[in-house]
């Protein structure tokens, strides 16, 4: 499937990903994030509950500014 | 008393074996007793500066014009303007003229909100040949204004070894010869902390800085700011560590700096409105003790938490910069240091009332190497810095040697960040045959051999073989390793990551340009303080165009330049984030927190102060501090230059190891197909692509900051910002 993550188009093999998959897909583990599919906030308890589909626009914000 | 009789029985045993301090009192020759009134500080400030010249002994104070507080407001601001007046712009960083100023700010100090207890090093720096800044926690600072003054100003150089005491109790400033004190900063700290304190309860009010044995062979010195740790009886150690601090120190033949005081309590900066800076103090505290362990985990990894997360994002640096992972990156997770290394359950804030807790440290640790081997000591971090350089960059994933090295970087008075860049880079050099065997006086320098890098900072602290090498810094090696061992120039200066004469700190930017501006446009050269954008651009592609980078560029390094005018820590503006941040306008600038130090700065001085505001304060300094730089023939467009590899691949192996990624950008950003093509000429296109696209940058930004496209502030642009001093017109008239 074809999705827009972080404003960029991404295709994943699979048709149908939970969040959590695609955050593991991506290696996001970092802890401060602020995840938005189709601009509603998606709280980190329901990341493997919440699917995304084709055309989704999943926005994945981490946090850390500063180092 | 008895020597060391407040020390834990560890420490006693270990530091018994060096001095008598009842016997260094007997021999204790003043040179100069100096007595000052004291009076209260007003509004974070106390309206003065402490001047001494080392040299002839001379000690005054000098009277802080409202003016200065306006367009300088303190900290680096107060150093900047000192440095400027004392110094021409030919002064050498080892000449008399050159200074160091330590200056906390007018919020530094306070301990109803977190990250209170920073102070700013600016002095000529050995490396840059132009302005250092280095931020440090540790007691000093704030001592030093309980004292009675907003910054200490060292001028001259002494033919003998000086202790500086600031007796903030009795009021006087005394300089006396160094009787024998030990010139590591772990024995010195406690040696001095024991020297003037009364007894136990005592040690608390003590601070000093001190450097160590190597900065006085090398050009990368720091200083340590000591900090009492009552739990444990000791004291800890912070680091000024950018830009050789400590070696202008020792050249000056400082030994140390003691402040003293009758003690911390409430309101000593008599704050206009406590409870304001109470309120947000509390409510900060509130959201470490209930979010951090769900987010950052900094009191029980500090800033090392990120070791791994580095790593996921192919950030970490590994084998001086070439990759951004490896396999065995696994061996030095955040977690480890949790599990077995740091003590947890503990106060390990470097100034009082901080909530962060993040100055994590190693107890018990065995010595294996060097001059204290078999000893057992605290290991003051590693934090990510630290963890990173000495680790990964050098190819060691191992935290026994990473530990060993951190503790000795820091009592020899030594950069961790530096050093991790510098024997990344020499192992490189070693690798590719640059340098070998012979040169290096038999060490066998590959990446991963943990037991060549030990010896080597050894041998820095003892004056000796190749470690003094390594002690000129990446800039100085490249220029000898091509002079004298026939290296090509052009393939030291893509590998060896320096910018200004400054070491990289440690994260690989490729894949983010605006990091890598964030690097090199630095005023000071590449150290992190000023922007970490990589997420922002690289994962999240927030700031995709030009005027996203530029305006990025512009705002973050302001922000963080406030940090540094009013004695406070960037970590504790963003290594938690508030449960609500997610619903704020800009939730990656931590907007509740930057409320937050409006409203503690108000509450200390009285002014209130809108986020324009904010940022007006700093881009005073910075644009002061960027004239500095081009008064003494730097700080143009050709000095924003960065090493190659902090933009894309320099070898063919580091290309080989990102093939996928670099062929997708041919492809889908310029247009070229890859197949057919040799990896050398894919190389080369990339490479033309990615020094295009700093250009552009450096056009976008310096615009936004307003300044030439040689990268000089405008006049109309100091006009507009309030900084149009005469002295700083005359620097940037004929450059217009």
């Amino acid at each position: 499937m074809k999705i827009i993550l972080n404003n960029r188009e991404e295709v994943f093999e699979s048709d149908a990903l939970t969040v959590d998959e695609i955050m593991k897909i991506k290696r996001f583990t970092f802890s401060k994030i602020i995840v938005k599919l189709n601009n509603t906030f998606i709280e980190k308890e329901d990341y493997d509950k919440t699917s995304v589909k084709e055309g989704d626009n999943l926005v994945v914000l981490h946090l850390l500014a500063g180092g | 008393m008895q020597d060391y009789a407040f020390l834990t029985e560890t420490n006693r045993k270990q530091y018994i074996m060096g001095h008598n301090l009842s016997e260094l009192k007997t021999k204790q020759k003043t040179l100069k007793s100096w007595s000052y009134v004291w009076h209260p500080i007003e509004r974070g400030y106390n309206n003065r500066t402490l001047y001494i010249n080392v040299g002839t002994c001379e000690i005054k104070e000098k009277p802080v014009s409202q003016q200065m507080k306006d367009k300088f407001v303190g900290g680096k601001g107060f150093g900047l303007r000192l440095l400027w007046d004392a110094t021409t712009p030919t002064t050498k960083w080892n000449d008399p003229e050159n200074e160091i100023i330590i200056s906390p700010g007018p919020i530094g100090g306070i301990t109803q909100y977190s990250g209170a207890g920073k102070s700013l090093v600016v002095t000529l720096s050995p490396q840059t040949d132009s302005v250092m800044d280095s931020n440090v926690g540790g007691f000093f600072g704030p001592f030093l204004k309980f004292s009675g003054f907003d910054a200490i100003e060292l001028q001259g150089k002494s033919e003998k070894e000086l202790i500086i005491f600031i007796d903030g109790v009795n009021h006087k400033i005394e300089i006396f010869e160094d009787p024998g004190f030990a010139v590591d900063s772990h024995i010195m700290g406690e040696e001095l902390t024991e020297y003037f304190a009364e007894d136990e309860k005592d040690a608390k009010n003590i601070g000093i800085v001190s450097s160590g044995a190597a900065a006085e062979h090398s050009l990368i010195g720091m200083l340590n700011f000591t900090f009492w740790d009552n739990k444990r009886k000791m004291v800890r150690l912070k680091q000024a560590g950018r830009g050789g601090t400590g070696t202008v120190f020792r050249n000056k033949k400082i030994k140390a700096i003691v402040a003293k005081i009758p003690g911390v309590q409430g309101n000593l900066n008599n704050v206009v409105d406590l409870e304001k800076i109470m309120t947000v103090g509390r409510d900060y505290a509130g959201e470490m003790r209930d979010l951090d362990d769900k987010q950052n985990q900094m009191k029980k990894k500090g800033t090392a938490n990120i070791v791994n997360v580095m790593s996921d994002y192919d950030l970490l640096p590994t084998h001086n910069f070439k990759y951004g992972t490896h396999k065995d990156a696994i061996k030095i997770h955040s977690d480890l240091l949790r599990d077995k290394w740091f003590t947890l359950g503990i106060n390990d804030g470097c100034w009082i009332g901080c909530a962060m807790q993040c100055a994590k440290g190693a107890d018990e640790f065995e010595l294996k190497t060097g001059p204290y081997k078999g000893t057992k000591v605290i290991v003051d971090g590693p934090e990510y810095e630290s963890a990173a350089g000495l680790g990964s960059n050098c190819g060691i994933f191992d935290y026994e040697p990473i530990l060993e090295t951190n503790f000795y970087c820091d009592t020899y008075g030594i950069c961790t960040i530096t050093w991790g860049t510098i024997v990344a880079f020499i192992m490189e050099c070693y690798e590719n045959g640059i340098i070998n065997k012979e040169i290096t006086g038999g060490l066998e320098l590959n990446f991963g051999n943990s037991d060549a890098s030990l010896e080597l900072i050894h041998q820095l602290a003892r004056g000796e073989g190749f470690g003094v090498i390594a002690g000129l810094g990446v800039r100085k090696m490249k220029q000898l390793f091509a002079e004298k061992y026939g290296a090509d120039p052009k393939f030291l200066q893509d590998i060896g990551m320096e910018n200004k004469g400054l070491e990289y700190s440690q994260y690989v930017s490729k894949e983010s340009l605006a990091q890598q501006g964030g690097y090199a446009m630095t005023n000071k050269g590449p150290q992190h303080d000023e922007a970490w954008l990589i997420f922002m651009d690289m994962v999240n592609n927030q700031i995709p165009t030009f005027d996203y980078k530029a305006n990025a560029l512009h705002w973050f390094p302001m922000f963080r330049t406030w940090f540094g005018l009013q004695g406070l820590c960037k970590i504790v503006w963003n290594d938690v984030t508030p449960a609500d941040n997610k619903l704020e306008k800009e939730p990656h600038k931590i907007p509740k927190h930057v409320r937050n130090y409006l409203a503690v700065y108000e509450g200390v001085t009285g002014i209130k102060l809108d986020e324009e505001g904010l940022i007006r304060q700093s881009e005073r300094v910075y644009n002061f501090q960027r004239i500095f730089n081009i008064r003494r023939g730097y700080g143009l467009r050709q000095h924003d230059a960065q090493p190659y590899r902090a933009a894309g691949p320099v070898t063919v192996e580091e290309y080989l190891s990102r093939e996928e990624r670099y062929d997708k950008q041919l492809k889908e950003i310029l247009n070229i197909d890859p197949q057919g093509k040799s990896v050398e000429e894919k190389m080369a296109i990339l490479r033309k692509h990615r020094e295009d696209q700093y250009e552009k940058l450096l056009d976008a930004v310096y615009e936004r900051r307003g300044w030439t496209k040689n990268g000089v502030p405008k006049i109309e642009h100091l006009k507009n910002i309030g900084m149009d001093l005469p002295e700083l017109i005359e620097v940037i008239k004929p450059l217009q």
